[in-house]
């Protein structure tokens, strides 16, 4: 049985839940809600294994003081982990109770009734409450067996979202919302590119303002704190005028990103060595190279944290990062407090894709407290310095050179792909990972990131290795030790790039071959799963009836994410004239045994949605080091009009484990968007995004 | 130099000594204290600031407070609360409209002048309203239902399957 590492390093039943306030279940989760809804699907999976009410389950925010450690909320691991640990916390702690239950009650387990809350004997009952007074909860978890399957879908409803009402009304919800006595707002105000470094500044120019309470240069951070948030902004926006800095390092454009890919020294590592074939006489070789490059988080909200240092000897923050407690260790070693020092309290931040710059403004709320010991400082990025320093969803390179033989059937698969490891999240690297530790004097650069291990479902090469049976298969990650742009992770790290090359390369080979690519796809798999999504998304969209009409074109995709999670097939339909227009998409989608239908449906299409947006009109832009496209009208992302319709279906199984859904439609989307565009106009476009300039380039090659 | 700006804010006055330039934003989360009205991008460009001024849709963060005159504001929080949502709120709970929620502010705003105007509406004009706003989660298609649903139009379109 494979260990859950939630329950490896938080084993008892008091760490995920207790009965201490009369009617109220109260449940602990070290996963953070970052706009997926993962707070109501856990209530749901608590509700569900005690037999109570979701409603009396309350979700304590995670904190490092007093939450379970599970490391990062990230990899569609929240469910199979969390999900999986307080399901089992809670099974555990009905078997206490039931069997305290029996001792009030002086009857055998066996004569005891469980509902809603209480154990009912004849006509005398106890609730969990008062049985719960007596029974002691620290004790190991039931890790054995299997721990109890969710009634299938049809038979409940899902619990509407815990968040979204404050949200609908305005209430303050956001760390961007929280005030807290004697706070005070900061700002800090960044470099013009990665490598300048701040000539001079001329502190008078903010000091000068009525307001403003400190600021703060160390090396290249600049910063300010003042007593209310605009003239915070009014103070740095002085600040940046007055400030001079060395140019960046100008080695990085456009036009050099993937080429420095290629060039810069790597890693390489092998995820399979077979020995390809020699071609035979009908042997057919398909080679190309595809490529995406750095895409942004791009969140609707620019990052924000408050801190407040008590004396020199203690710090609070409070921060939207995905791991709290990997931040508080690169807090504490940046700022030479032991960990115990620190407290990170989780609060909601706007929608989290990935290692954005959540952790960044956390640590530069730290820096800028220092200054006003005893005051809370609120810090907010401005949306220039989110879409230009937060760190990007990591560049990347692919080459595939693939055979078949003379009746199509594929006979060997190269894969070879380059690029930036795909994290550098804090806690994980020989220093610390936020920007302002390389910024400050003496800071050293955040080191090149690494990638995640095989166990971890790789990140360069995740979803590299087809699902499909390819004969003999080679295929190396070739990891850049140089990183002039901060990469890290962003939803489904290598699998949006990787899936799309190999459904490109599929489908061209089944183009070759004169066969459907549907057709192509079932011959080549043998899991039941994989094919039960792709036969099921080809009827919600009628793929066997061709589509109408000029221009337009259809076309599939399919993955198993990280070949190890949940099976996702996309069908996209667009219109390709002077721009591509996207009209549709259709997702079957097989998570295992469904926590929360609806929560499950709005991770897909979001994920597709967010999906189609990179693959149709993202990059961030590079001239002479300096990003380009620091603003919404530079950065543009997908809008309301250009949004296609979206069809979910979810193929229950609620006797199988429970899979994330996060990041399951990313790959399949942007796939079966490029194999559409292929068949709209004849021409295979494989550098992403699929813009005009990159389809006219397509067609001149 | 700072001046001093009498606001009505739903339905509520207050005086605020500020620059004239002052965002109108930065004065309602902070002098105002209603936090609701959300910064995104401070260009205009994201519509997660908007507000109402004397019933039309407009950014805060780029509406300058010596341009306000006599116009009186609406926020979010105005437009309606838990015992008596605006029916486009009402629309957005019962669609589960929302994957983080935080362009949903500025939404609700425009959605809810939109249906209250009474104008002919259908699902594509609803989009193209919409289309001053962001959302990066992806739950366009359920903002669009929602809005629908709020001003009893089909959600239905044309080239859409």
């Amino acid at each position: 049985m494979i260990q859950n590492p939630s329950l490896v390093a938080n084993p008892l039943v008091s760490q995920w839940l207790d009965f201490h306030e009369p009617g109220v279940v109260t449940a602990r989760t070290g996963k953070v809600e970052l706009g997926q809804g993962i707070t109501t699907a856990l209530a749901q999976v608590v509700a569900d294994a005690l037999g109570v009410d979701p409603h009396v389950v309350a979700m304590r925010p995670a904190s490092t003081a007093g939450s379970p450690d599970e490391g990062f909320t990230a990899g569609s691991m929240s469910i199979p982990h969390s999900g999986d640990a307080l399901r089992r916390a809670s099974a555990t702690a009905l078997r206490l109770l039931r069997a305290r239950a029996a001792e009030l009650l002086g009857c055998p387990e066996s004569d005891l009734r469980v509902e809603d809350g209480s154990f009912h004997r004849g006509s005398t009952s106890v609730g969990y409450w008062t049985v719960a007074m007596s029974t002691a909860l620290d004790v190991p978890v039931d890790v054995e067996g299997a721990p109890g399957t969710p009634r299938p879908t049809s038979e409940r409803t899902s619990l509407p979202r815990i968040d979204l009402a404050d949200k609908v009304f305005g209430r303050p919800r956001f760390l961007h919302d929280l005030r807290l006595p004697d706070m005070v707002f900061g700002r800090v105000v960044h470099p013009p590119g990665r490598g300048s470094t701040l000539s001079a500044v001329d502190r008078s120019v903010a000091l000068g303002i009525r307001g403003v309470l400190a600021v703060v240069v160390d090396g290249s951070f600049l910063g300010v704190v003042a007593d209310s948030e605009r003239t915070a902004l009014e103070a740095a926006a002085a600040l940046a005028a007055a400030a001079t800095w060395s140019p960046p390092r100008p080695d990085l454009s456009d036009a050099t990103v993937h080429r420095f890919l290629r060039a810069a020294p790597t890693v390489d590592t092998p995820i399979a060595v077979d020995e390809l074939p020699a071609d035979r006489p009908d042997t057919t070789r398909f080679r190309a190279t595809y490529s995406r490059p750095f895409i942004a988080h791009a969140s609707m909200a620019p990052s924000c944290a408050a801190a407040v240092w008590d004396a020199a000897t203690a710090l609070k923050v409070w921060s939207h990062s995905q791991g709290i407690y990997p931040l508080r260790r690169d807090i504490a070693r940046a700022v030479g407090l032991p960990e115990a020092a620190v407290t990170v309290q989780h609060v909601e931040g706007a929608g989290c894709y990935g290692h954005n710059a959540a952790d960044d403004v956390a640590y530069d709320a730290a820096l800028l407290a220092r200054a006003v010991p005893g005051r809370p400082v609120h810090v907010t990025w401005s949306r220039e310095s989110e879409l230009s320093w937060a760190p990007f969803g990591a560049a990347m390179v692919v080459d595939l050179d693939t055979s078949a033989d003379g009746s199509g059937t594929i006979t060997g698969w190269r894969y070879d792909a380059w690029g930036n490891g795909h994290s550098s999240r804090p806690g994980t690297l020989a220093s610390p990972s936020m920007l302002a530790a390389e910024l400050q004097a003496g800071g050293a650069p955040v080191p090149p990131s690494h990638d995640p291990p095989e166990a971890a479902g790789w990140g360069i090469g995740r979803n590299g290795v087809p699902a499909y049976r390819v004969g003999a298969l080679s295929a190396t990650t070739h990891r850049a030790l140089e990183m002039p742009v901060r990469a890290s992770a962003l939803r489904s790290l290598g699998a949006h790039l990787n899936v799309f090359a190999i459904e490109s390369h599929l489908d061209d080979m089944a183009h070759h071959f004169g066969v459907d690519p549907l057709e192509y796809r079932l011959r080549h798999l043998d899991d039941p799963r994989a094919r039960a999504v792709l036969e099921r998304v080809a009827e919600l969209s009628d793929w066997s009836t061709p589509v109408r009409g000029d221009s337009t074109g259809r076309g599939i995709g399919f993955a198993r994410y990280k070949n190890k999670g949940a099976w996702c097939a996309v069908v996209a339909e667009l219109v390709a004239e002077s721009r591509v227009e996207l009209r549709s998409l259709w997702v079957a989608v097989d998570v295992g045994a469904v926590v929360d239908h609806d929560g499950v449906v709005n991770q897909i299409e979001g994920g597709a949605i967010q999906a189609a947006s990179w693959t149709l009109k993202e990059q961030v832009g590079f001239d002479a080091g300096v990003v380009t496209t620091a603003t919404w009208d530079r950065y543009p992302i997908l809008t309301f009009s250009e949004v296609p319709a979206v069809r979910v279906e979810v193929l229950d199984r609620p006797e199988q484990p429970s899979l994330g859904a996060g990041e399951a439609s990313m790959g399949p989307t942007a796939a079966a968007i490029g194999n559409a565009l292929r068949a709209a106009i004849g021409v295979r476009v494989r550098d992403l995004p699929l813009t005009a300039e990159h389809v006219v380039a397509a067609m001149t090659d | 130099m700072d001046e001093v700006f009498d606001i009505t804010v739903n339905g509520v006055g207050h005086t605020v000594s500020c620059a004239p330039d002052t965002a109108l934003l930065w004065v309602l989360r902070g002098d105002v204290g209603l936090t609701g009205t959300r910064y995104g991008c401070g260009a205009g460009s994201c519509g997660a600031c908007t507000v109402l001024l004397d019933g039309e849709p407009v950014h805060s963060c780029d509406t300058p407070m010596w341009s306000l005159g006599t116009r009186a504001v609406v926020t979010v929080e105005g437009l309606g609360a838990p015992g008596a949502p605006h029916p486009v709120q009402r629309a957005i709970l019962e669609e589960q409209a929302g994957q983080c929620g935080y362009c949903l502010s500025g939404i609700v705003v425009t959605a809810a002048a939109l249906v209250d105007s009474g104008a002919d509406l259908d699902a594509r004009a609803i989009r193209t309203a919409l289309d001053g706003h962001l959302c990066r989660c992806g739950a366009h298609n359920r903002i669009v239902r929602a809005v629908a649903r709020a001003a009893g139009v089909p959600d239905r379109e044309e080239g859409r399957r």
